[in-house]
C-alpha cells in the first residue's frame, strides 16, 4: 500500500524554482530517504506533502487521499527547525500537541510517560521547555512526533544537533517503527545516515529528481569494474586485471570488463593467497551524488 | 474534541493564567474597593481640618476694612506696601495685594507673590473678589443681597423627553463617569488582546512551532481557535468589570454619597459595552492576525500593531473636546471610523447619547471592516506564515493579497 504518492509537483518562490515536476511514492513499511544538498528543495517538498504550502501544480495524496483532518492524525511530522511552547511544561506540551492529533488527554499522558521513560527524560517531565538543553528539546519534539502512533513519519533532518548517544537512540527507535510497518520519510543532506537506514531513496538537486529507487539497486548500478583487496604477500600478475592502484591498507584491482569479481576471487583462492578483505568496489551515495550532479552541470 | 475547540481551550487557559491578565482584570474592582475603604476610614475620624492662610493687603483707596475673613483666607491689613512686602519676605503672609487710590475707576488690583504661577489660583481670586464686593456694598444693601450678588446662580437643569416628561437620564458628569472609565478599560483590554495575539503568533513563527501545528490543524482552525480563545478571555475581563460597576457604584453611593450619588449608567450601556467589545475585539484580532502573518518576529509584530493599537486611544485624547463641543462632526467621524468606534461610541453614549442613525452606521461599518480585514488577514496568513527573518515589502504584500 502506498503511504505517499507525489505526482508532478512544482513550486516557485518569486523567480526561483524550488521544486520542479517532482514525482515519487513511499510504500507502507519502508524507510525512504529524501536526500540532496542544502537548498535542493527537500523541505519545500515536505511542506507541500504536509499541506503547509500549496503546490503550484501537481498533486499529493497521503494514504490514497488528499490530506485532511483524518489523515493528518495518521502522520507525524518533525520539521527541520524545531520549536515548542517555551513556557509550557514538557508533559503539558506533549499532551496538548497529542490532543491536536486526536489522542484523548488521558491516553496522551500515559503514552507520554512511557516514551519519556524510554528516552530517559522522565525526570524532566515537569520542567518547562525553556529549561531543557537543545538536544533534550529535540528528543521531546521527537516524542511529540510519534506519540499518536502515526502510520507515516516525516522527519526533516532528525539527527541534526544530536549527540552520538541520542543519535543512536533515535536510530533504534526509527528502526523499531519501520519494523512495526510504519512508513518513515527521512530527509537529510547527511548521506551516510541514509545509506545506513533507508530502503529506497529520492535524490534531488535544484528541485529536480536526480536518482530514485531501491538503494541497493542504485548502488549496484554505479558499481565500478574494480575490486578492493587486502591480502598478504606479493600479489603478482592476476589475469583479467588491467591495472592496480595501491591505497592505504588495500589495493584496488581494475578489471578488464570481461572478467567478473567472482572469477578474480576464485583465481586468488586457487593460488592460496591469504585474503583479509575482498570487496566489490561500490561508490558511496555521496560519490554517486557528486557524479550525477557533475553530469547535469 | 473538535480541534478548533482544543486550540480555543488551550489559548483561553493560557491567557487567564497570565499574571498581567489577572492583575488587569482585578485591579479595577480592587482599586475601587480600596478607595471606598480608605474614604470610610478617613471619614470616621470627623470632618477634615482645613488650614486657613493669610494674605496681606494695603488699602490706598480707603474704605476696605470689613469682612476680612473670606472662606479659608484671612486678610491682614498693612498700612504701607513696604510693611506688606516685609511681612511677605518674613513669611507672615503668603502674598499681598494693593488696592490703589483710583481702584473704583480702573478696577486694577496689584498682587505680589513669591511664587511663580501661570495665573492667580481661583480660590485666591474668589476670596479677593468677595472681599472687595462685600466692602463696597456694606451698609448699602442687606447682607442677603450681598450674598446673592456674590453667588448669583444656582443653576438646576432638568432634561425633558420629547413628550415633555422628565427624562430618566439627566446627563451631567454623573452620566459620563462610568462610560469614560469603561472606555479607558476597553481601550486597555483591546490593546492587551492585540499584544497577546501578535506575540503568540510571532512566538509560534519564531520557534517554528507553527509547522508542527499546521501538520495537525488547518490555518483556519488555528486562527479561529486563537482568536476565540483570547477573545473569550477578554470578554470575561470586560464582563467582570461591567458586573462590578453597578455593585461598586451602589456601595460608593451609599457610603460616600455626594457626587457618587449622581452617577448613572446610561441606557443600553451594558448591551452596547459588550457589543462594542466583541466587534472591536474581532476587528483588532483580524488586524493582529494579518500583522502576525507578515511580521518576521514577535518584536516587529508588536511595533507594527502599535499603529492601530494607539489609534484606539484617540477618542480619549480628545475627550475634553467632546465635553466642550459635543455636537462637533468630528465625534460622528470617530464614532463611525472602525478603529476608534468602540471607544468613541461609549464616550458619546455617556455625554450626549448616540443618535440611532449614528449607532447603526457605526455598527455596520465595524461589521463590514471586520469581514474585509478578516478576509485579507487569512490570505496574508496563508502566504506569509512560514516567512521568518525577513519582512516582505508593502508592494509584495499588496501583490500577494491581490493574487491570493
Amino acid at each position: 500500500m502506498l503511504a505517499v504518492e507525489v505526482s508532478h509537483i512544482a513550486k516557485c518562490f518569486a523567480d526561483k524554482v524550488a521544486v520542479d515536476n517532482l514525482s515519487f511514492s513511499v510504500i507502507q513499511g519502508e524507510m525512504f530517504g529524501l536526500i540532496g544538498p542544502n537548498g535542493a528543495g527537500k523541505t519545500t517538498t515536505i511542506r507541500m506533502m504536509m499541506d503547509i504550502l500549496k503546490p503550484d501544480s501537481g498533486e499529493v495524496t497521503i494514504f490514497g487521499e488528499k490530506l485532511n483532518e483524518a489523515t493528518k492524525n495518521r502522520l507525524g511530522y518533525l520539521p527541520e527547525e524545531r520549536g515548542l511552547y517555551k513556557k509550557l511544561k514538557v508533559i503539558d506540551s506533549i499532551v496538548y500537541l497529542a490532543s491536536l492529533k486526536g489522542v484523548d488527554r488521558h491516553s496522551a499522558a500515559e503514552k507520554a510517560n512511557e516514551l519519556l521513560n524510554q528516552t530517559g527524560m522522565l525526570a524532566s517531565k515537569n520542567k518547562k521547555i525553556e529549561e531543557l538543553s537543545r538536544g533534550m528539546g529535540q528528543i521531546i519534539q521527537f516524542i511529540v512526533t510519534i506519540i499518536h502512533d502515526p502510520q507515516l513519519l516525516v522527519l526533516d533532518e532528525p539527527f541534526a544537533g544530536l549527540d552520538p548517544v541520542n543519535t543512536e537512540l533515535l536510530k533504534g527507535m526509527l528502526a523499531d517503527l519501520r519494523n512495526q510497518g510504519k512508513a518513515v520519510i527521512l530527509s537529510t543532506h547527511q548521506m551516510n545516515q541514509v545509506e545506513e537506514l533507508c530502503d529506497r531513496i529520492l535524490m534531488i538537486n535544484n528541485g529536480q529528481s536526480v536518482l530514485y529507487g531501491d538503494l541497493g539497486e542504485i548502488k549496484a548500478r554505479y558499481r565500478g569494474d574494480s575490486v578492493l583487496l587486502d591480502s598478504e604477500g606479493e600479489l603478482g600478475e592476476v589475469p583479467g586485471v588491467t591495472s592496480k592502484r595501491t591505497h592505504k591498507g588495500y589495493t584496488e584491482l581494475v578489471l578488464d570488463g570481461r572478467t567478473t569479481p567472482q572469477e578474480i576471487l576464485a583465481h586468488l583462492i586457487s593460488r592460496s593467497t591469504v585474503i583479509n578483505r575482498f570487496e566489490v568496489a561500490t561508490p558511496s551515495l555521496n560519490e554517486i551524488f557528486l557524479k550525477e550532479v557533475g553530469k547535469k552541470s | 474534541m473538535n480541534k478548533t475547540l482544543l486550540i480555543f481551550r488551550h489559548e483561553f487557559r493560557h491567557m487567564i493564567k497570565r499574571k498581567a491578565f489577572i492583575i488587569l482584570t482585578l485591579i479595577v474592582p480592587v482599586l475601587a474597593l480600596v478607595g471606598i475603604g480608605v474614604f470610610q476610614l478617613v471619614s470616621t475620624g470627623g470632618p477634615p481640618v482645613v488650614e486657613t492662610f493669610s494674605i496681606g493687603y494695603v488699602d490706598e483707596a480707603f474704605g476696605f476694612d470689613q469682612c476680612t475673613t473670606q472662606g479659608y483666607v484671612e486678610l491682614v491689613h498693612f498700612d504701607t506696601p513696604g510693611d506688606a512686602k516685609t511681612a511677605l519676605i518674613n513669611g507672615d503672609v503668603s502674598e499681598y495685594f494693593v488696592i490703589p487710590l483710583d481702584y473704583l475707576s480702573t478696577g486694577v488690583i496689584n498682587r505680589y507673590t513669591l511664587k511663580r504661577q501661570l495665573e492667580t489660583p481661583p480660590a485666591i481670586a474668589t476670596a479677593i473678589k468677595n472681599f472687595l464686593t462685600s466692602n463696597m456694598l456694606a451698609d448699602k444693601v442687606p447682607p442677603e443681597t450681598v450674598y446673592r450678588i456674590k453667588y448669583p446662580l444656582e443653576l438646576v437643569t432638568t432634561r425633558l423627553t420629547e413628550t415633555g416628561e422628565v427624562a430618566t437620564e439627566q446627563g451631567g458628569y454623573g452620566n459620563v463617569i462610568i462610560p469614560a472609565i469603561f472606555s479607558l478599560l476597553l481601550a486597555l483590554s483591546l490593546q492587551a488582546s492585540t499584544i497577546y495575539l501578535v506575540q503568540g503568533l510571532g512566538d509560534e513563527k519564531e520557534s517554528r512551532l507553527i509547522e508542527v501545528l499546521l501538520s495537525s490543524v488547518s490555518p483556519r482552525q488555528l486562527l479561529t481557535g486563537k482568536v476565540l480563545g483570547l477573545g473569550t478571555a477578554g470578554l470575561v475581563q470586560v464582563v467582570i468589570w461591567l458586573a462590578s460597576l453597578p455593585l461598586l457604584l451602589n456601595l460608593a453611593s451609599s457610603t460616600i454619597g455626594g457626587f457618587f450619588g449622581t452617577i448613572q449608567l446610561p441606557a443600553n450601556f451594558l448591551v452596547l459595552g459588550i457589543a462594542y467589545f466583541i466587534l472591536g475585539y474581532s476587528l483588532f484580532a483580524a488586524l493582529s492576525a494579518g500583522v502576525g502573518a507578515i511580521s518576521p518576529s514577535a518584536r516587529e509584530g508588536q511595533q507594527l500593531s502599535m499603529i492601530y493599537a494607539m489609534l484606539v486611544y484617540v477618542p480619549l485624547w480628545f475627550a475634553s473636546f467632546l465635553f466642550i463641543f459635543p455636537d462637533s462632526p468630528i465625534w460622528s467621524v470617530l464614532t463611525i471610523f472602525p478603529v476608534t468606534a468602540p471607544i468613541a461610541a461609549m464616550l458619546k453614549l455617556g455625554v450626549t447619547g448616540i443618535a440611532a442613525w449614528e449607532l447603526a452606521a457605526s455598527l455596520a461599518v465595524l461589521v463590514l471592516s471586520i469581514i474585509l480585514v478578516m478576509f485579507l488577514a487569512i490570505r496574508a496568513f496563508r502566504v506569509y506564515l512560514l516567512m521568518y527573518g525577513k519582512r516582505p515589502s508593502w508592494g509584495e504584500i499588496i501583490r500577494s493579497l491581490r493574487s491570493g
